[in-house]
């Protein structure tokens, strides 16, 4: 069989880079294989996936060598138009992406492109719809929908020409965890119907192998360090060496002191196969006993009372949310995207005011405080530092909260100094911001909050879109900051963050406070995990095939485990 | 956000809105040319007076667009005191005559054929303005490219129009969400602090926005290509309706209206209509 997509010692440099951003790439894939394409940030996967759809070199330009074909045509010599007739790419930001004013237009847009006349595109339009179940929303808006209906709609978008392989950017980046999981299913679903050939970029590699692809390729550096089956490479030792997370109940396995083996099967969380003695060794593991991690005991220190609030009368996005955070706590807010979990600190900053009910901190109701009276004890940081950031040069960028409050100068810069030690950014305290990573980036919007000296910090998605080194980096520098008596509130997605890093979890869904409970234990609870669009723990499924009936204790001993190895 | 002082596409369901995209364009700049061509008072008043009821037809209503018809006076108020300030003998010249009413200063006196021009250019823009309104309030968004193309105007043109109408609510959005990060960190144009702060608060929040924004072009612009936009030099709509009997008579009826202005212009021998001989 011919490969559909051929790289032949393939490199590419950007022109406004020194260094080439993909070294001598040799990879074959065939029609209807499904290949997830793994590796930490600027490893060039993404860079991999623009040079198939060809906004390399068309877009960006740069210079490339070697051969890459991609179904039969010379892609670097070709165009972005003759190759979008065969490849079809789901771009990371389904939000941005969405053309069309309705969503039939949308799913038309590359139809109407190629002139096909209204009569045949309607009735295409309606097939594809049908085919990613999306037939009753053609007149909706897209940015009305559901991130799960979004993701659908996009696809349709690239479906309605017949091609032979698609691309999926980092397809589950800004999803909650339940709406990964379907977006998973959804590719799986159609890769099957088109038998079409899939590329999936992702560096979150247990929530792509919920269900079964061939290959994955491995990437760090700009070249292809692996190229194995799953199975093959969850055996192996790259993945840590790529700085890639294997899954968590990979993880405990070897906790507990097993060799992972390719017949074991682990590339999936139901089909991983272990002996008896195996059982017994993680069992015996689980009994080991664990110095106990303590709870923080302090003082109340925010407090919600009765809260309720909406943005249009008559309805409500918040409805008698009331709780206490302690002194020195670290939690987590989760639920699905529009739960209510951004308008909670909306109205902890004062951005909105609360229809009912009351916000104290230490006591003292925070009614009649402004927005910047506030935020001398609250911090919020962003989930987009490049929304926050508005000064070109790091240090004033950090400073520029303080100097708004006309503090004297050598104070700004003692505490300005102060925080970018904190951050570990006192030696770019000279650089321009635009020469930082975006994790640097975020690090000096923290910074620049942090620099208020506030008792608490609230951070929309800490780490969204960040790989598993830089998303530790963040997540040790928070708990850090925390163990120096920083109260940290997070937002999040991300049940590693939840399950690792908080021993509190506010969960919200439509509106109301549905649970306030340890992690491990809501990560068990498939009754609330369901509710409030999350996924359960793979750790759960191997508790219960190891006969573990107390699937949360098991969980809580992997993650004191983890913290123990991890230091 | 329900923002009344947008110029938003109102879904009314009146027999105008079911009129093709087209149909309104053609309409409207056929019309236009023949309010704008002739000077009769009697053509102009009657055009006037279908204009209106078309609009009453539409379902519009004084409050949907109370916004820019207080903008529209305003500049008409500013354009007639300029054009009386700068050649107060205008009418004087077109007509041929000199009937003065009084007298304010030697240069500005007051003549009937002045006020006669002045009435005639009012009742030209008065009539225009709802034909404008009535396009752009009744016509669909999906439509307006579409209809902007089969007038001849490049798609790409008519596609930015349309985008770019649709991301003011993203950017509303956004700058919202900047501005409240930025108040958190003290810096206010919320109005209590001094002219220059809150002028550099705005330019704190401009950098952001306008980062934001660009990455926005950054992905739409890349989304498009990827699915072929600009590959051809024509393009076909998923939401081009066809032209139904109404829309002939309609555009017949601006034809009609065309033809009129010609003959009365013809029979008038000139634009003008003059009462004053």
């Amino acid at each position: 069989m011919q490969p559909i997509i051929e790289f032949e010692h393939f490199g590419f440099q950007y022109d406004a880079q020194a260094e080439p951003t993909l070294t001598d790439i040799n990879l074959k894939i065939y029609p209807g294989e499904r290949v997830l394409i793994a590796g930490p940030s600027g490893s060039g996967k993404s860079t991999l996936a623009s040079c198939v759809n060809g906004l390399i070199p068309f877009s960006y330009s740069g210079s490339c060598s070697g051969r890459l074909t991609v179904a039969g045509v010379d892609a670097p010599h070709s165009s972005i138009f003759e190759l979008s007739k065969h490849v079809g790419t789901v771009l990371q930001d389904t939000d941005g992406q969405f053309i069309g004013l309705t969503v039939g237009e949308d799913i038309a847009f590359a139809l109407e492109n190629q002139c096909m006349p209204q009569e045949q595109m309607h009735k295409t339009v309606e097939r594809v719809a049908k085919l990613v179940s999306v037939e009753d929303l053609l007149s909706h808006e897209p940015h009305a929908l559901s991130g799960g209906q979004k993701q659908r709609v996009s696809l349709a978008g690239v479906m309605v020409d017949q091609v032979q392989v698609l691309v999926f950017d980092e397809p589950l980046a800004n999803l909650d965890p339940a709406t990964g999981k379907q977006a998973i299913e959804l590719i799986d679903q159609v890769q099957k119907e088109t038998g079409a050939a899939v590329l999936i970029i992702e560096h979150r590699l247990e929530d792509v192998l919920w269900r079964s692809v061939d290959r994955i390729v491995l990437m760090d550096e700009g070249r292809i360090l692996a190229d194995q089956t799953p199975a093959q490479l969850l055996c192996s030792p790259l993945l840590a060496k790529a700085g890639i997370r294997e899954p968590l109940y990979l993880t405990a396995a070897k906790y507990a002191g097993l060799t992972i083996r390719p017949e074991m099967r682990p590339d999936h969380q139901d089909t991983l196969t272990l002996s008896k003695e195996e059982k017994a060794q993680v069992r015996r593991w689980f009994s080991e006993p664990l110095p106990q991690s303590k709870a923080p005991a302090g003082e109340p220190l925010l407090e919600v009372r009765d809260l309720t609030f909406g943005y249009d009368p008559g309805k409500t996005s918040l409805e008698n949310i009331s709780f206490t955070l302690n002194k020195g706590e670290m939690v987590s807010i989760v639920g699905r995207n529009g739960a209510g979990k951004s308008t909670l600190s909306k109205l902890i900053c004062g951005f909105e005011t609360p229809r009912f009910g009351s916000i104290l901190l230490e006591g003292r109701d925070l009614a009649g405080d402004t927005i910047k009276e506030r935020a001398v004890s609250i911090g919020y940081v962003m989930q987009n530092p490049n929304q926050m950031i508005s000064q070109s040069m790091i240090f004033d960028e950090v400073a520029l909260g303080l100097r708004t409050r006309k503090l004297p100068e050598e104070e700004v810069t003692r505490r300005v100094h102060e925080a970018l030690r904190i951050c570990g950014l006192y030696p770019f305290r000279s650089w321009p911001v635009s020469a930082l990573s975006f994790g640097q980036k975020k690090r000096v919007t923290i910074a620049s909050v942090l620099v208020m000296q506030p008792q608490v910090l609230i951070l929309d998605e800490p780490t969204a879109g960040q790989d598993f080194r830089h998303y530790t980096d963040i997540m040790e520098f928070l708990r850090q900051l925390n163990q120096q008596g920083y109260t940290v509130i997070m937002v999040t997605h991300d049940m590693h963050l939840m399950l690792e890093y908080t021993p509190r979890a506010l969960v919200f869904s439509q509106g109301h406070l549905i649970a306030d409970l340890a992690p491990a234990r809501l990560l068990c609870d498939e009754q609330l995990v369901k509710q409030a669009a999350l996924k359960e723990t793979s750790l759960y499924s191997l508790a219960t095939q190891c006969g573990i009936e107390d699937a949360d204790g098991f969980v809580q001993h992997f993650i004191d485990y983890d913290r123990e190895v991890r230091g | 956000m329900a923002n009344s002082s947008m110029l938003t596409y109102l879904p009314r369901g009146s027999f105008i809105h079911k009129l093709t995209g087209t149909t309104k364009l053609c309409f409207f700049v056929m019309v236009s040319v023949a309010a704008m061509v002739t000077f009769d008072t009697r053509l102009l008043a009657v055009l006037l007076v279908g204009t209106l009821v078309l609009f009453k037809c539409s379902r519009l209503h004084f409050r949907d667009v109370k916004w820019v018809l207080w903008l529209a006076f305003i500049f008409l108020v500013l354009n007639h005191l300029f054009i009386y300030l700068f050649s107060p003998e205008y009418g004087v010249e077109l007509y041929g005559s000199r009937t003065v009413l009084f007298t304010l200063t030697q240069r500005y006196t007051v003549t009937s054929e002045q006020l006669f021009y002045h009435l005639n250019m009012l009742l030209k823009v008065c009539t225009v303005i709802p034909l404008a309104l009535i396009f752009i309030l009744c016509t669909d968004p999906s439509e307006f490219a579409a209809s902007l193309a089969s007038v001849g105007i490049s798609y790409r043109i008519g596609y930015s129009v349309s985008l770019a109408l649709r991301y003011i609510p993203d950017i509303q959005r956004d700058y919202h969400d900047i501005n409240q990060a930025q108040q958190a960190r003290g810096v206010d144009i919320s109005g209590k602090d001094k002219f220059f702060d809150r002028l550099r608060g705005s330019v704190n929040i401009l950098m952001p926005l306008i980062l934001s924004s660009l990455s926005r072009i950054d992905t739409i612009s890349n989304a498009m290509e990827l699915r072929g936009f600009g590959k051809n030099p024509k393009r076909t709509w998923y939401v081009q309706r066809p032209f139904k009997k109404a829309d002939w008579a309609a555009l017949c009826a601006a034809v009609l209206v065309l033809l009129v202005t010609l003959a009365v212009t013809v029979h008038n021998g000139g634009r003008f209509w003059n009462p004053f001989v």
